[in-house]
């Protein structure tokens, strides 16, 4: 497949108070047309601002992003414009993400308003096109937002995202706001949409069943930078980046036999406040030694599999 | 496992609203064993934060109103205990950890302080002796002891979440109710967090009602699970058999809308449709519409708890594991 997206050394840093927050610290991937990229991480380790600076939703610090061929880093206003129609995001919260004043099928036929050029007969029969595809019965038309339930709610979402036909949707977080079972309905929607759409997804999150569930490769992030990336199978089976492995190990499995051990962490985190050159986890690592005072470079151990992480072979 | 510490028969409790009235607890009955540790598994909405305050009778009234029902703790009925009597029992011998620690602390106060305020309102002790017990609480959940006199915002989630567990424990309650005391952390510090409360659990024997939503946590901590839908429990059993043989097909849902570590199936499967409004439940089984097993009786009577196998019951007319 061709490749749809790429980035190449992205930066996001924040100024505060204390010195320069690094966000984002140096990321680059190639995403493939009809993939989905997991993005995983804690809290505060990046990787929602990471969406956000691909979308262009936050100014970008330094780096360089593609986007189907062409240059994307800088557009000008009328660029921005057509790279949105094809660049969309899903958010976590469908409660605060919708307009509470506007009605389902208002909220889904704005995208059709902002770019203009049809009749307002054409932009309600393709916003009732969408209300099926996304599972909204018609009866719901004139409803708001404050009368649907969570699930029904991140439907319109992803309608509203759906509308001008993207190439690539962010996805950030969601499902994480819904009940399981509205969640699997919201994920099996989503894989339908993108088998028939031929869509590509980044879907960030801090879940990781579902990561695994939904991704081609993941990218594992801690405090702004990528530390492990793999295809999902592989991650899973046999991760090398010893947060990963912590983090998978974490993992409240739901059965009762072969449960594994953790790996408990220890110390805190490290500020993401003018970051020393070393590696980031060094101060929860179990394997830290002096070597890790130095910057870690990103390796392919195996084909396709990539960490960050000087001592990943010899543990 | 020990005698029974908390008995609640037939409880129904109603949101009484100027609209509706929201029928959030129906008939549910529980026992809770010394030193067990029970999860209550369900949905937003199921009513398990209802019965959890019911318990230390901490619902608002109104909208709240307890139509029928005993809850019984160490032999008395604690919907007949005096409001006097109450605060003798509220954070002393039941306490409750909630799902936000950012909101459960006072910002303005010292961690420490919060603590032996615990302490001191159910001991006859000095100031002095409450702090050096504070102290040791602080300690016993793995803050060194050197940070009593900071502030909340000093911590991080994980650590305030042990803050409050520590309070919750000072007084070496004989029931927790934890109300998703993990959903707000992140998962290495969740994995702190529950390898912690297996500890304190066998340490202290304090019995646990775990509320959750989050079936791997019962997994790793839970000796039995009640699941909740629409204010009933429809399930309950020893978390082994829950995990080995699930049989109420809401029960068979939740296990299949879980994306599955090992598995490389393409689709979930998913339970169709939505909770029934609790204003307006359905006659019959409350599940009967989601269903795939619903039958024409479903939707008439409503099934009565049944004993399928030894200690698993199940409110299902037909119940048992999936073909």
């Amino acid at each position: 497949m061709p490749v749809l997206l790429e980035a190449r050394d992205l930066k996001k840093y924040f100024k505060t108070g204390g010195g320069m927050l690094h966000a984002v610290d140096g990321i680059s991937f190639t995403l493939e047309r009809g993939k989905t990229l997991g993005v995983v991480g804690e809290s505060g380790c990046g990787k929602s601002t990471l969406g956000r600076v691909l979308l262009h939703l936050l100014e970008l610090t330094s780096g360089e992003i593609i986007f189907d061929g062409a240059d994307a880093t800088n557009p000008d206003k009328q660029e921005l414009h057509a790279l949105r129609e094809r660049m969309q995001v899903i958010f976590q919260d469908p409660f605060s993400s919708l307009n509470p004043r506007m009605s389902v099928s208002e909220a889904i036929m704005e995208p059709f308003k902002r770019r203009g050029g049809m009749t307002k007969a054409d932009m309600l029969s393709e916003t009732r096109i969408l209300m099926e595809t996304v599972g909204i019965a018609a009866r719901f038309e004139n409803s708001y937002p404050h009368e649907l339930d969570g699930g029904r709610r991140q439907r319109i979402g992803i309608a509203r995202a759906l509308a001008l036909k993207p190439d690539f949707i962010v996805c950030d977080e969601p499902v994480s706001a819904l009940d399981v079972s509205i969640q699997a309905q919201i994920i099996n929607l989503m894989l339908d949409l993108q088998e028939e759409r031929g869509l590509t997804y980044m879907f960030v999150t801090h879940d990781l069943s579902v990561v695994k569930y939904i991704s081609d490769d993941i990218m594992v992030m801690y405090l702004g930078q990528m530390v492990e990336k793999a295809p999902a199978n592989e991650l899973f089976r046999d991760p090398k980046h010893p947060y990963s492995k912590a983090l998978l190990s974490a993992i409240p499995v739901p059965n009762r036999k072969n449960r594994k051990k953790r790996i408990l962490l220890t110390g805190e985190i490290t500020s993401p406040v003018n970051p020393k050159p070393g590696c980031r986890f060094m101060a929860r690592c179990p394997n830290a030694s002096e070597e890790c005072n130095r910057p870690q470079e990103l390796v392919e151990c195996t084909p396709e599999h990539f960490v960050a992480c000087c001592k990943y072979d010899t543990l | 496992m020990g005698d029974v510490l908390l008995s609640i028969k037939n409880l129904s409790i109603e949101y009484h609203t100027d609209k509706a009235v929201v029928y959030a607890v129906n008939n549910i009955s529980l026992d809770v064993r010394h030193g067990e540790t029970i999860g209550l598994v369900g949905e937003t909405g199921a009513g398990k934060t209802t019965i959890a305050k019911s318990i230390l009778r901490v619902l608002p009234t109104p909208p709240a109103v307890v139509k029928s029902g005993e809850i019984f703790f160490d032999g008395d009925d604690l919907l007949k205990t005096s409001e006097h009597g109450m605060k003798k029992i509220r954070g002393n011998k039941i306490a409750m950890i909630f799902q936000d620690p950012m909101t459960a602390l006072n910002p303005i106060e010292r961690v420490g302080s919060q603590i032996a305020e615990a302490i001191k309102q159910h001991n006859k002790i000095s100031r002095a002796e409450a702090e050096r017990r504070a102290c040791d609480m602080l300690e016993m959940v793995g803050i060194p002891g050197g940070r009593f006199s900071e502030y909340p915002h000093q911590f991080s989630g994980g650590m305030k979440q042990r803050v409050v567990i520590a309070m919750a424990l000072a007084c070496k309650p004989e029931l927790l109710l934890a109300d998703e005391p993990t959903t707000a952390l992140d998962v290495t510090i969740q994995a702190q967090v529950l390898e912690m409360m297996h500890d304190l659990k066998e340490r202290l024997g304090t019995s646990v009602v775990m509320i959750t939503h989050d079936l791997g946590v019962v997994a790793d901590l839970c000796d039995s699970v009640a699941v909740v839908y629409a204010g009933e429990i429809v399930e309950q059993a020893s978390a082994d058999d829950m995990f080995e043989s699930p049989s109420h097909p809401y029960t068979i849902g939740l296990f299949g809308s879980l994306p599955q570590l090992d598995s490389t199936e393409r689709r979930l499967k998913p339970i169709k449709g939505l909770m029934p409004d609790p204003t307006n439940l359905p006659a019959g089984c409350r599940f009967c519409e989601r269903c795939p097993r619903a039958a024409g009786e479903c939707a008439q009577a409503a099934p009565e708890m049944r004993e399928t196998a030894p200690g698993h019951f199940v409110k299902c007319f037909y119940p048992g594991g999936e073909e």
